[in-house]
């Protein structure tokens, strides 16, 4: 099961890694977002796949699932997601203001907006 | 726990509950102002006696929702975070001051203080955390904050860098939320003393070397160490001075703090190959630095490639892993939020009164604006290190340590880095203040005025940062302790 989800992580990133590395500002976006996704699915796997047994630690009980990934996942999902609503918005900005979405031709410098 | 032990959460709740106060009254100019100033002063106020509590009673841990220390998430203050979280504050209120009179009603009424003291939970949570994880979220909270900062306005050339700012951070943040995993898999602990004894249980094997470089990466991207500061230059120069001296003073110092903290409370077991690289990288930076520095002639960018080579200094100091290293670094860290907040707010003047960045078209300032002249020259000596002030006694203290360290040609280049620092600022001096005068735009001279009030304060405050050296020295030797001996935060933390 792990190496399975370390497969599909692997895959999650080189695709983020991909749409990142192009020049439309909407497939970087995208490209942002896989990446997160395949940064939580790592937290899960590397906190142990317990299977279906239960997340309590108490007397007697030896079988556990580690319920911490699932906290910090949450708390992952949840900034990125705002994040990538505030970067949808100021992608649309960015393209009202240069009429472009292309990061090439989005360079400038000093002297010239 | 007793109540005096929150004492060390006040500064990062004081900001956060007037920033969420704010929020409702947006359009009232005078009520964001006078808010965030009783806010920045109580929380101040509240950072200045958790300074006085760490030094009586040591290192303040409290360890939050009522699990014990490893489970729950803990807050930890030593002297080295009870430092930063003061001067933090310090810096943020003169800036709040200097924006009154330049940052234009326009953004006072969109969310800008409540933006700064949001930024401000941020800094300080992250300084403050005790728990790696915990420490992600801070990032987020600051960087969250900074987006808006660095946005704010929405100009042409604003919307463009802060694409890019945004872009970078969000990649870092993911790396950062990887390399969590990582140590969570190997380690199974989030919490930073816990990490601490484990690693030092295993004896630091190769995986944890690798995972100390991915913590490099990730904190190397915020703090603008080489090769990851390349995105630094441009984003910093988009949004107005004010927030370019916020950003300048205090964002790029919590990824050198997150790397002071990592490296030497985790990494400290084989120190062969992690500190060499970042020694290494340290010197890069620098050079780097230096290269841009004496390259442009754009006031900002002068500025802002010295932010480039402070943090080489300071990460070449903690590189050396001794006392005189460690402290100096303390020291330049502390010295270097003061100097470039005092520094990025006089180009501000210089840039208001003249109406370009350009240093090519300025000249003759000081004919007509002689007291901006004369802080500026004393500002500049205090950022090269000129004995008596500020940033002396640190490099002089890292080139020691590094000395004792048998780095030589690491410290000749500090001190040729000095020398290069010392013409790039004096470089602005010359072409802005003497020669020839030219024709200067029109401006009222009321704002002028009030925005010298805090820059001359704040540049005050730098000089008597170095003049008092010797009264500051106990403080500067306990927050060096800690990061010398790591078990003196664990015991801190894990004691309870």
């Amino acid at each position: 099961m792990e190496l399975l989800m370390a497969i599909v992580i692997g895959i999650l990133f080189m695709a983020a890694v991909y749409l990142i590395l192009s020049r439309s500002l909407l497939k970087i976006i995208l490209g942002t977002g896989l990446l997160s996704h395949g940064a939580h699915l790592l937290i899960l796997t590397m906190g142990g796949l317990g299977g279906t047994s239960p997340p309590v630690l108490a007397d007697g009980v030896t079988d556990y699932a580690d319920p911490l990934p699932q906290a910090l996942i949450l708390t992952a999902i949840v900034i990125s997601f705002g994040v990538t609503a505030f970067i949808l918005v100021l992608a649309y900005r960015t393209y009202a203001e240069h009429k472009t979405d292309d990061m090439n031709l989005m360079r400038g410098d000093d002297e010239h907006d | 726990m007793t109540s005096m032990i929150n004492l060390l959460l006040f500064p990062i709740i004081l900001p956060f509950f007037f920033a969420i106060v704010l929020l409702f009254f947006k359009e009232n100019i005078r009520v964001q102002r006078s808010l965030t100033v009783i806010g920045l002063l109580a929380a101040l106020t509240s950072s200045l006696f958790l300074i006085s509590k760490v030094k009586a009673d040591g290192v303040q841990a409290i360890t939050l929702g009522s699990w014990p220390a490893p489970f729950g998430i803990s807050m930890v203050s030593d002297m080295f975070s009870a430092l930063l979280v003061t001067t933090t504050i310090i810096i943020t209120l003169f800036v709040v001051v200097y924006s009154f009179s330049s940052i234009g009603k326009e953004r006072e009424r969109f969310f800008y203080y409540p933006a700064i003291l949001f930024m401000i939970t941020g800094v300080n949570g992250a300084f403050t955390t005790g728990d790696i994880f915990n420490m992600f979220v801070f990032f987020e909270v600051l960087l969250i904050a900074s987006y808006l900062l660095i946005v704010l306005g929405g100009e042409k050339r604003q919307l463009r860098e802060s694409i890019k700012y945004i872009l970078v951070n969000v990649i870092s943040s993911a790396l950062f939320v990887i390399t969590v995993a990582y140590l969570y898999s190997v380690i199974g602990t989030l919490n930073m003393a816990d990490i601490s004894v484990k690693i030092a249980e295993i004896g630091q094997p190769g995986i944890i070397t690798v995972i100390a470089v991915l913590f490099l990466i990730v904190f190397g991207v915020k703090g603008s160490l080489f090769p990851l500061y390349f995105w630094l230059p441009g984003s910093y120069a988009a949004p107005p001075i004010p927030v370019l001296a916020l950003f300048g003073a205090l964002l790029t110092k919590v990824g050198v703090y997150a790397i002071i903290r990592t490296y030497t409370l985790f990494f400290v077991h084989d120190i062969g190959f992690t500190h060499e690289l970042l020694l290494v990288l340290s010197i890069l930076t620098i050079i780097a630095g230096c290269i841009g520095a004496l390259a442009y002639f754009d006031l900002k960018q002068i500025i802002i490639y010295n932010i480039v080579i402070a943090i080489g200094v300071i990460l070449f100091g903690v590189s050396q892993m001794n006392e005189s290293g460690l402290s100096g670094a303390i020291f330049y860290l502390v010295h270097d939020m003061l100097i470039k907040g005092a520094l990025f707010l006089l180009i501000g003047i210089i840039i208001y009164v003249t109406g370009t960045s350009n240093l090519r078209k300025m000249g003759g300032l000081m004919k007509t604006h002689a007291p901006l002249g004369w802080v500026y020259l004393i500002a500049a000596f205090g950022l090269a290190g000129i004995p008596p002030l500020s940033g002396f006694v640190g490099k002089m203290l890292i080139v020691k340590g590094a000395f004792e360290a048998g780095n030589v040609v690491g410290s000749i280049i500090i001190l040729a880095s000095s020398l290069v620092v010392l013409l790039s600022v004096m470089r602005i001096f010359i072409y802005a203040f003497w020669g020839k005068p030219v024709e200067l735009p029109k401006t009222d001279r009321r704002p002028y005025r009030s925005m010298m009030i805090p820059s001359v304060v704040l540049v005050v405050l730098s000089v008597l940062y170095g003049v008092g050296t010797e009264w500051l020295i106990p403080y500067m030797s306990d927050a060096t302790d800690v990061l010398l001996q790591p078990s003196i935060y664990i015991d801190a933390v894990l004691k309870e």
